[in-house]
């Protein structure tokens, strides 16, 4: 049954060369049942394979497949080779799970657009690439998957290119993950140098033999792959992209900004935990990261007014959780809220992607008002997402984020700043959850009155479906823990128990309490506030997540830019263009030889023999 | 019998040639230019000849007949372009044609 692993990724693969060769020809049922079936059976196939991984594990507790040999380069030789073990078997039910719930929600929302068939190609892509990355066996098959799902993510935020802002977005998540990438890269090259070798296993095993904890080149090396994650999982300071991210498709923002491609930086940083644990001060630095952004990024969501906008900074501060998570060596606990993650924030980007469908196309939450009796099955997936993303008690985000939470109290001096950070940001999560959804569903519905609810059985259900998962989540904790528990071998730890617990489990419901005083109750006024001259400012600095766009606009663009004016005429061309003057001149020199007259041509003729005698009689 | 001596032979062949050479350079009339061809032909044929007769081989008439035969057939051929450069142009002048400079 393992043996059949090869087969996940290439039935996705097989439908993106369907969908691409025959481009656009095929009729749209038959685009529908290719995309959805290709994704579907990469689903089935991992239901099957992770419950035999489950039921009768190896013994070795992985199962490795080498499908071929990609190249040999001296002792440099990665496979096209597959890793099962339970950190990918997590990954990959989250990819083709909600990957295929998604494709199926996309039927709907996409069913009118007329190149549905290039959207449905590319998301089969992008399910290949993701599958790829987290089966890989070596860092290199791994990068292949990682610039893969980039490469998807660009073509699907500029899916509507006809609109230059589309591109301009696109174009910006690339460039700015390219750094990222590039750190990254440079860090692969520095394991190669010294542990000669690309495969995980091998090298984090070499890694623990070799390097001593603390030493210069595992926390280099760390540090370098820290910069890929960082990149990729939009945090600090490379989280611009993130929100423009939200031009494209809405199934999209769901599947690939929310639920998996931006949770590859995690995979990488759990992947190779090895080595961060080699290098306590980076991952002391992972838990800074995750806490800071978090931090800024909630402040930054309480004040945008797109839909989008709002739960992709949410999205940018939930991954700061599992980074935190990460940082804090609660290795399980940040996978499982990249579990949990993936189920509650792709049915608000669903749901929200129904509130957008059926407003034509309208992201601003204030024009919008008083939707839940117009849109029932939208309004109640979101109050699930919500609940989950706010981590009310029982819902799926509050076992994994009061577990991240709990376990960072409890680690170090520092412990308790990271849980004060955690709650912090708790606290602003529920407020400015609540605070969408009070505003779009609550309230006068006068504006509203001719919305309906108008999307189609399909992704209904998928909402229904997400709905059930973000609610119920949590009961996967058990199964998660015995999975993990042979991939990072933890040991049980101490949670802070009494008032920490009652706070980390309290602070969510404080958040509620206060937007509802602001837009239900209206016992203060939002807009009052924001007329002060410090709320002026704040609201302004906030809006533009602490002015970084204005700041990387400033430091880095703009001075690149002026660099490029000043270097029109290309430095580097000086040489080509020498050649070009040096051959020119040749030519008008030997072209003035070619007089077109008989006697010339003869005499030259006479003078080349009698060299040619001279040199014979000389020599 | 005396024989003359080779050298002088050559000699003779050498200043023949020099001679065809310069009238080929220097003469612009196109007449001229091929009367000078056919001294350095037969500079060339004197050259085989001496050399044949000092060795005491046939090989050198045979090539003095070969170079003849060629002699004819490049006059034949050289008259003919003579011929139909004066229709053309109206000149004998070779420097006149220098259509296809560079």
């Amino acid at each position: 049954m393992l043996d059949w692993l090869w087969l996940i990724p290439t039935f996705p693969l097989a439908g993106f060369l369907i969908l691409t060769l025959t481009a656009g020809r095929l009729p749209k049922p038959a685009v529908f049942g290719v995309a959805v079936g290709s994704v579907g059976l990469a689903a089935l196939l991992t239901a099957l394979l992770g419950l035999d991984f489950l039921t009768s594990p190896p013994e070795s507790h992985f199962y490795r497949q080498i499908v071929w040999n990609w190249m040999s380069v001296g002792n440099f030789t990665p496979n096209i080779a597959f890793y099962l073990d339970g950190l990918s078997l997590v990954w990959l039910g989250v990819i083709t799970g909600v990957g295929f719930l998604i494709h199926l929600y996309s039927v709907g929302f996409m069913a009118d657009d007329p190149s549905c068939s290039r959207f449905f190609a590319y998301l089969n892509l992008f399910i290949f690439a993701m599958t790829t990355l987290v089966l890989a066996d070596n860092l290199l098959l791994l990068f292949l998957g990682w610039e893969g799902v980039g490469l998807c993510s660009y073509l699907l935020i500029g899916f509507w290119y006809q609109e230059p802002a589309n591109g301009l977005a696109a174009r910006k998540a690339f460039i700015v993950t390219r750094v990222g990438d590039t750190a990254m890269m440079i860090g692969l090259l520095l394991l190669f140098l010294h542990l000669e070798t690309l495969n995980i296993q091998l090298l984090m095993q070499r890694a623990s033999e070799q390097w001593p904890a603390g030493g210069t080149l595992a926390t280099l090396a760390a540090l370098l792959l820290l910069g890929g994650a960082v990149g990729k999982s939009a945090q600090l300071p490379l989280q611009t992209w993130l929100p423009d991210a939200m031009a494209g498709p809405t199934p999209i923002s769901a599947l690939i900004h929310a639920a998996t491609m931006v949770t590859a930086g995690v995979y990488l940083v759990a992947r190779t935990h090895v080595l961060f644990t080699l290098a306590p001060d980076i991952q002391f630095l992972v838990a800074v990261i995750g806490a800071t952004t978090l931090l800024m990024v909630g402040f930054s969501s309480l004040m945008q007014t797109d839909i989008k906008r709002i739960i992709a900074y949410s999205t940018i501060s939930q991954i700061g959780y599992m980074m935190l998570g990460l940082g804090v060596g609660a290795w399980t606990a940040g996978v499982f809220h990249v579990v949990t993650h993936a189920f509650f924030k792709s049915l608000l980007f669903l749901a929200a992607g129904g509130v957008i469908f059926c407003f034509h196309h309208e992201h601003n939450i204030f024009k919008m008002g008083g939707l839940r009796k117009r849109l029932p099955i939208t309004f109640w997936s979101f109050m699930a997402g919500g609940a989950a993303l706010s981590a009310l008690p029982f819902t799926s985000g509050h076992y994994s984020k009061d577990e991240i939470l709990l376990t960072a109290y409890t680690v170090g001096a520092t412990g308790p700043l990271f849980w004060a950070a955690g709650v912090v940001g708790a606290l602003l999560t529920a407020m400015y959850t609540f605070r969408l959804i009070f505003i779009v569903f609550f309230g006068s519905d006068e504006r509203t009155k001719t919305v309906r609810e108008s999307f189609g059985i399909s992704m209904a259900a998928v909402l229904v479906v997400l709905s059930v998962l973000a609610l119920f989540g949590g009961l996967l904790k058990l199964p998660l823990h015995d999975v993990l528990h042979s991939v990072f071998s933890e040991t049980e730890r101490a949670t802070a128990v009494g008032w920490v617990g009652l706070i980390t489990t309290l602070i969510p419901f404080l958040g509620i309490l206060i937007v509802y005083l602001f837009y239900i109750s209206r016992t203060f006024s939002a807009d009052a506030l924001v007329q002060t001259a410090i709320g002026r400012a704040l609201n302004r600095f906030w809006y533009s997540d602490w002015g970084m766009d204005w700041l990387y606009d400033k430091a880095l663009v703009q001075p690149y830019k002026r660099l490029a004016a000043i270097n029109k005429s290309d430095i580097v061309d000086v040489p080509y263009k020498g050649i070009v003057v040096f051959s020119r001149y040749c030519y008008h020199a030997v072209s003035r030889t070619q007089t077109g007259q008989l006697r010339w041509y003869a005499a030259g003729m006479m003078f080349g023999v009698i060299v040619f005698i001279a040199v014979g009689v000389l020599s | 019998m005396t024989t003359i001596p080779m050298e002088y032979g050559i000699l003779l062949a050498a200043i023949l040639f020099s001679i065809g050479l310069v009238g080929v350079l220097v003469r612009r009339n196109i007449m001229f230019i091929l009367m000078s061809l056919e001294v350095m032909f037969n500079a060339a044929g004197l050259a085989f000849i001496v050399a044949g007769s000092r060795w005491g081989q046939g090989d050198g008439q045979i090539m003095f007949l070969l170079i003849l035969t060629l002699a004819a057939a490049e006059v034949g051929v050289g008259l003919g372009l003579v011929l139909q450069m004066y229709r053309r142009f109206r000149t004998l002048d070779a420097d006149a044609l220098s259509g296809m400079r560079g």
